[in-house]
């Protein structure tokens, strides 16, 4: 095969990532390609960390250099815009007298971890009890937060169903902190405890915020990621799963038998065996046999149903980009639409809601 | 010597369409590589009307930009026909009326420049040279900033930019881009009698900014785009009807402030931003411009040119 004539895809974009080091010299039309799959996949930041952790920016084409140097520049912006916001967040909260965890790309961020390099960073994400919920959205207006404009259907779809009050955004600075009280919507069968969660939470020091424990935090990450109804960063995710699980097992031994006990404990084994399996296939991440059994065991999917797993998340984590679509690619994102809002809500609610939104869609010219 | 590349005007009508509609076709503006694919004739149109000067290439190894206007492959298009900006596969905007397609691009352009380069501190503003020094002109929408700039690129100014000024950080030199210039309602025809010779896109109407459409850049304006120009002065100008051509000095502190308010990166560069509004404030003389006819404007433009020395001889 003519090498000129290669496209860079989602798996030339992994190895990237991955191996900065063996990039080398691949020419610019591959650069051109790799950089477009990875804008898409919200990745140029991670590839680019990458690259000048190896120290082989120097020796790059010119043409790349100012798309790596501009991600760059926005992620240490973001990083440093998180932390700024958390700050108010914290002043907002301090009379808040229960843990306040910060979920996520924040969590990742002000705890320092090697997931949060090079990684763009969206909203705040919270979990408080659910008894402070009131005073935490008080507490949140107080200091300039509002929630947008939402219509009853909205209002009621979020207290009645989710686990989460309607995005609140800052008057002033245009933020937006999203206040969680579980990680699942209640809707969900499988919603774990949330005071469980809690009160294995661990506080970050000289700070008013906690993270969930290690294993709670992968835990997190991979049902956020395998309940979703959209994979726009899937890709991004498994890569945070990635540099989760490889830091914590760095630095603890009995990482693994944490997280085999907490997912049993938080009934959430389903979504982590997901997890595990699809960072170890698609970006080679290294999982103890005996983890990866004992989750098989409890996540308990039969044969025929991970065979069918396979055929949807092998390619709907790749990047949604047209130099990897193909129409496996696309029926593979409609069926993770279908599952991701299968498993949040039952059939009956679920056709209602998606009913709504279809013919608003239809009729309205609105992408809600 | 032959040049490396072709311009866009050696290009059949026709053949720039079939380029477009299989995706090769890429445009130089400035130092960016856009790669722009669309199956609409108006937008081929468009494009040969207002970058006729801009050198081409089929199928480069690399852009910085990779683009298409496209329909929307939704229901919608069998009752209204809407026209959408992809870029890499994203859709940042919600679809347009389909008439509106090539201004579309256009905007769909500036924003993709404005959101990802944070190589430049990229000012919401316009930007013109003359003798090697440049003039800024910043200002906020309707108070006459483009049709100033448009009277000036066609009257001995070099055009850099109308929509977006970028400032080198390090060097705080001005990059062109040679864009087209956006102009709409009476401002349109107020340039069209100023200038028969102007070249333009269509018009088009009922878009939310009202009748718009773009002017070519100048020829000299994109033969020279590579050339950089040292910022020297900063004009807010704003147009009344009826006024005399007033030309007042403006605090340097205040200039600042609403320099780095209409900077698009100013926040995201941190330190490097705040220094470059700095150094390019102090190498600038600032003015507040009122004015109501173009010649007037020229004159006091003429003027302020006349003033010029480099800050760095």
């Amino acid at each position: 095969m003519n090498p000129g004539t290669l496209k860079f895809t989602g798996p030339d974009l992994i190895q990237a990532i991955k191996f900065p080091e063996q990039l080398g010299d691949i020419g610019l039309r591959r650069w051109d390609s790799l950089l477009r799959v990875a804008k898409r996949a919200n990745l140029v930041g991670r590839l680019a960390e990458g690259i000048h952790r190896v120290g082989s920016f120097n020796d790059l084409p010119q043409q790349t250099k100012p798309h790596l140097e501009s991600a760059r520049v926005l992620t240490s912006h973001q990083r440093e815009a998180m932390e700024w916001e958390s700050r108010h967040i914290s002043k907002a909260l301090c009379s808040i007298d229960a843990p306040i965890v910060l979920l996520k790309g924040a969590a990742y961020a002000l705890t320092d971890r090697s997931a949060a390099k090079g990684r763009l960073f969206g909203d705040v994400d919270i979990l408080v009890p659910r008894d402070e919920i009131n005073k935490t959205e008080a507490a949140l207006m107080m200091h300039g937060w509002a929630s947008g404009h939402h219509d009853s259907y909205d209002e009621r779809y979020y207290r009645r169903w989710m686990h989460e009050i309607p995005p609140m955004t800052h008057r002033a600075r245009g933020t937006v902190i999203d206040v969680h009280h579980n990680i699942l919507p209640l809707t969900t069968s499988s919603a774990p405890s949330a005071e469980l969660l809690l009160a294995a939470s661990q506080p970050i020091p000289n700070s008013v915020f906690s993270t969930l424990c290690p294993a709670d935090m992968v835990i997190h990450s991979a049902t956020h990621l395998f309940h979703e109804s959209e994979l726009q960063n899937g890709l991004r995710d498994l890569f945070d799963l990635d540099a989760l699980m490889t830091e914590f097992s760095s630095q603890s031994t009995d990482f693994w038998v944490q997280l085999e006990d907490r997912a049993a404990l938080l009934g959430l084994a389903a979504p982590l065996y997901l997890a595990l399996r699809y960072t170890a296939g698609i970006l080679g991440t290294k999982i103890p046999d005996r983890t990866r059994i004992a989750l098989e065991k409890k996540a308990a999917f039969g044969q025929s149903s991970l065979r069918i797993l396979d055929s949807i998340y092998l390619r709907a984590l790749m990047p949604d980009h047209p130099l990897c679509a193909n129409t496996s690619a696309s029926l593979a994102r409609a069926a993770v639409f279908v599952r991701g809002h299968y498993l949040r809500m039952p059939v009956g609610l679920l056709t209602m809601h998606l009913g709504r939104k279809f013919f608003l869609r239809l009729f309205r010219n609105t992408s809600r | 010597m032959k040049p490396a590349y072709c311009r866009v005007r050696e290009l059949p009508l026709t053949g720039l369409q079939k380029l477009m509609r299989n995706g090769s076709f890429a445009l130089q503006t400035g130092n960016l590589t856009l790669r722009i694919k669309s199956d609409f004739a108006d937008v081929a149109r468009s494009i040969h009307a207002l970058y006729a000067d801009h050198p081409y290439y089929i199928d480069p190894d690399f852009s910085d930009f990779h683009v298409e206007i496209r329909e929307p492959q939704n229901l919608r298009r069998w009752f209204k026909r809407q026209a959408e900006f992809l870029i890499d596969g994203d859709r940042p905007f919600e679809p347009l009326p389909r008439n509106q397609a090539p201004a579309f691009l256009e905007w769909g352009l500036n924003w993709s420049i404005a959101a990802s380069c944070q190589q430049w501190l990229t000012i919401h503003a316009a930007s013109l040279e003359r003798n090697g020094l440049a003039v800024i002109l910043p200002a906020p929408p309707g108070s006459g900033k483009s049709t100033l700039c448009a009277a000036l690129a066609l009257r001995g100014w070099r055009l850099l930019s109308d929509e977006l000024t970028l400032i080198d950080p390090t060097t705080t030199l001005a990059r062109a881009l040679a864009r087209p210039i956006n102009l709409k309602n009476e401002s349109i025809d107020l340039i069209r009698n100023f200038d028969s010779s102007s070249v333009w896109a269509p018009e088009i109407y009922d878009t939310a900014k009202g009748r718009v459409t773009h002017l070519r850049p100048p020829t000299d304006a994109v033969m020279r785009m590579q050339e950089p120009a040292e910022p020297r002065w900063i004009v807010f100008p704003r147009y009344v009807a009826g006024a005399s051509p007033v030309l007042t000095p403006r605090g340097k502190a205040d200039t600042f402030v609403h320099l780095a308010q209409n900077a698009f990166n100013y926040s995201p560069l941190g330190t490097l931003g705040f220094d470059a509004a700095g150094r390019l404030i102090s190498q600038c003389t600032c003015y507040d411009f009122t004015y109501s006819k173009l010649d007037d404007a020229l004159e006091a433009f003429d003027w302020i040119s006349s003033t010029g020395e480099s800050a760095h001889p």
